[in-house]
């Protein structure tokens, strides 16, 4: 069936309630029920929740073939924990787990054996990259991989589309009753929102550790009364490698005239007021429009009410300078992030589905005026793909996009026309991750081109110098230096679904055909 | 008449044998590009660079930005296939390097000549731009300026010039002056356009700036630039300010309006102005016309 996106979805998928994609807001004022987890109650007092090794952890859990763990990515590339587990898993042989992950890198190249010897069988995440990425793509996965939006996770978990039975935590500090916190410790991640779901939804919790505190370890992200374990390990990551040092502004006169324009978009939106909320991008061009931003701000006198995402060093020193007046924090970027979150008060972590969840009452997405955001391909739809590299290879991660996309009242793409010899605008992108319908406004190195959706936008950059162009002559543009990219060949076996926030599915990933 | 009039606030040098660099440097909303075959290419990428650039000559749309090339000197024997393959592109102009006399700007005329007609473009169509680079040079300024219709203009290349007059650069340049200051006067006396030298080190924009600033002052119309980063900063400070454009457009509408009653001199935003204002008035609705700040239909 072909759904609103434009794209095929095979109608082996579509059973169990699953449905096509359709609309941004086809699910506004569904009613379901939420799903609750099967817990155990601890009556008698206990001493501690400490146990010995992760393997302990793992029998007390009593985990089986056929049960789905879960683990977050606040560890990023620095990320013990998920190894740690999963060779635990592996001793013990147990098989057929499905492994619910906040996102998957490189740190967890250790999935790919587990992959291949059926130990994990299934996956759900928002990252795919490296070589997990290239061995889901060429079909070794048994069951295809879900990706999940930040906010569709969260939604899954809550309305009971995945059922996490036990959701392993690495947590930079935690007290022997499991009150544990991202802040302190010898792997500061800063914040734990994407376990903000897991800890109420799943069976069981186990909390990792390298830190262990007195109790009680306050204030706390996760709450003892929802942990049944608690094991403190060496080492739960490499701190050089969780946070980047600084994440620094480019200084490449491309990407700043991209993130020049973008600015100059939301300055002349009609919504860059005081009080306004932004959400930007860690990518260059997305990161650089705060320097943009900043002299806006300075000339209007105006601030930001809050500032929210994935939070950056340039996020950080706006804040500390005043432009800025609160940051919602569902992940810390680099060291400047982590830093902040610590310590200074209107910094405030807030949980995935907080962040961005489409089915509770209210996610901050909603509030958003702006969101820039990075593509890998945008097409003439304004569709974006940043899941998918253009040789058909799984290799992004859908993040927040497709959420702050359908929530903010503007939505800037930025991104270079041509990488290297790929065009980024092009008729049709390689796979749907966030829909045209939530895209208003592409920036590119050659122009920008707003979505015809967006007739205010149109009218209000008419008397400005921002060089408008169509979609299409951007990509009329890029064929022309890049040349109009051949079509890929994929093979019939769906490798991954790419599910939308609010659980329908926008297009799936099939096996590219090897080169010959 | 070859040389057309236009703005040239900034031209930026780009090495050709980057493909990535000249595909598009448009994008950088530069005044002119100097398509650069010479101090930029090594030895033995000389002939690459050529093709590269004929090929980007033909094939790239540089969206009215005006496309130079500098050939090799006169002193190599890769000066002549340099002018063939600007020439068949269909280059707007071709800067000479290390001018040094009337004739050297002569000789290349001569060889642009004949390769306009070897090639099918209209005689006379392209331009001469000199770069002065040596004491000697600087001494012959306003013979260089006014030894061609086809040159548009002269262009202060300082490297080779400071070094062979013993002198050091200095964040001041004022090992620059003389030469800054005899090439404007030889410019203007010509009724030729002058450009000022790069300025290399690019991550200091305020010394830019600086530089930017008093270069303007002096006279000057352009400078060569080898950063995009550059280009911005040249045009802010090139540009005339919002109260410059006002006050000359009142200056031209009030002399078009008293000049049929006789008036010559007249009082515009406070100020006493004469006949003697309209030439800069006009200059500055010029100016602010072609940097896109002025529409109105008195420029």
């Amino acid at each position: 069936m072909i759904n609103a996106a434009g794209r095929e979805i095979p109608d082996e998928f579509l059973h169990d309630g699953v449905e096509p994609f359709q609309g941004i807001y086809y699910r506004d004022g569904y009613h379901y029920q939420k799903a609750a987890p099967t817990v155990r109650a601890y009556v008698r007092p206990q001493a501690d929740k400490l146990v010995d090794s992760v393997k302990d952890a793992v029998i007390a859990t009593g985990l089986k073939d056929g049960m789905t763990i879960s683990f977050h990515h606040h560890l990023r590339d620095g990320d013990y924990v998920v190894n740690m587990v999963m060779k635990a898993i592996h001793e013990l042989g147990i098989r057929d787990l499905t492994v619910c992950a906040s996102s998957l890198g490189k740190a967890h190249n250790y999935l790919v054996t587990c992959i291949q010897d059926g130990t994990v069988t299934g996956i759900s995440t928002s990252g795919i990259r490296d070589e997990i990425g290239e061995v889901i793509s060429a079909g070794q996965l048994k069951h295809p991989a879900v990706i999940r939006t930040h906010g569709g996770r969260a939604r899954a978990i809550e309305d009971g589309t995945i059922h996490i039975d036990v959701a392993f935590i690495g947590a930079s500090t935690s007290d022997q009753y499991g009150n544990a916190s991202g802040k302190g410790g010898q792997s500061d991640t800063g914040v734990l929102s994407y376990m903000g779901s897991d800890v109420h939804y799943a069976d069981q919790v186990v909390i990792l550790t390298d830190t262990l505190v007195d109790a009680p370890n306050f204030p706390a992200a996760i709450q003892g009364i929802d942990v049944d374990y608690v094991v403190l390990v060496t080492k739960i990551g490499d701190p050089n490698k969780i946070a980047t040092g600084a994440l620094r502004l480019s200084k490449d006169t491309r990407e700043l005239g991209i993130a020049e324009n973008a600015a100059k978009c939301m300055y002349h939106s009609g919504l860059f007021k005081d009080g306004f909320t932004f959400q930007t991008g860690a990518g260059g061009p997305s990161l650089a429009t705060t320097i943009f931003l900043k002299q806006y701000m300075q000339q209007e006198h105006i601030k930001c009410r809050w500032a929210m995402g994935g939070v950056t060093e340039p996020i950080v020193n706006l804040f500390h300078e005043g432009y800025i007046q609160n940051i919602l924090d569902d992940q810390a970027f680099d060291l400047a992030a982590v830093g902040s979150v610590l310590t200074d008060t209107n910094h405030y972590e807030i949980t995935a589905s907080q962040y961005a969840n489409p089915f509770n009452k209210g996610a901050f997405v909603n509030q958003l005026d702006f969101v820039i955001l990075g593509a890998l391909e945008v097409d003439v739809d304004f569709n974006v793909n940043v899941v998918q590299g253009s040789n058909g290879i799984l290799q992004g991660a859908p993040g927040g996009h497709p959420d702050t996309a359908a929530g903010a009242k503007v939505t800037i793409i930025v991104a270079p026309l041509i990488r290297s010899r790929l065009a980024t605008v092009r008729t049709r992108v390689t796979s749907v991750t966030t829909p045209g319908e939530s895209v208003d406004i592409v920036v590119t190195d050659y122009g920008v081109a707003v979505n015809p959706r967006r007739q205010d936008l149109l009218a209000a950059f008419a008397d400005t110098d921002i060089p408008l162009l169509s979609i299409e002559e951007l990509r009329d543009l890029a064929y022309q230096y890049a040349g109009e990219p051949s079509p890929l060949e994929f093979e019939d076996q769906v490798v991954a679904l790419i599910e939308y926030r609010d659980g329908t599915l926008i297009d799936v990933v099939k096996k590219p055909k090897l080169q010959k | 008449m070859t040389v057309t009039d236009r703005i040239r606030r900034t031209m930026i040098f780009l090495n050709t044998q980057r493909a990535a660099l000249v595909k598009d440097a448009f994008i950088y909303r530069p005044d002119c590009v100097i398509l650069d075959l010479e101090d930029a290419v090594a030895a033995n990428e000389k002939d690459a660079a050529r093709f590269q650039l004929y090929q980007t000559l033909k094939h790239v749309d540089y969206r009215g930005v005006e496309r130079w090339v500098r050939i090799n000197g006169l002193d190599t024997d890769l000066f002549e296939e340099d002018i063939k393959a600007a020439v068949a592109g269909g280059t707007e102009g071709i800067r000479l390097p290390k001018t040094e006399t009337a004739s050297d700007v002569q000789l290349v005329e001569e060889k642009v000549a004949a390769a306009e007609k070897q090639f099918g473009r209209p005689v006379g169509s392209t331009m001469l731009m000199a770069a002065l680079e040596s004491p000697l040079a600087i001494i012959n300024a306003f013979e260089i300026a006014k030894s061609s219709p086809r040159l548009m203009g002269i262009a202060l290349s300082a490297g080779d010039y400071v070094r062979t007059l013993h002198a050091k650069r200095t964040v001041a340049g004022i090992e620059l002056f003389g030469a800054r200051s005899q090439m404007i006067i030889a410019a203007r006396a010509a009724g030729v356009m002058a450009f000022d030298t790069v300025y290399t080190d690019i991550d200091n924009m305020a010394g830019f700036k600086e530089e930017v600033e008093l270069i303007k002052n002096m006279g000057f119309d352009g400078k060569s630039l080898i950063s995009p980063k550059q280009i911005k900063v040249a045009h802010e400070i090139f540009n005339p300010s919002a109260k410059e454009i006002t006050h000359a457009a009142h200056v031209i509408q009030a002399v078009r309006d008293n000049g049929d009653k006789g008036v010559g001199v007249l009082t515009v935003d406070g100020k006493m102005v004469d006949i003697a204002w309209v030439e800069g008035a006009q200059r500055t609705l010029d100016l602010a016309k072609a940097a896109g700040l002025y529409k109105g239909d008195l420029a």
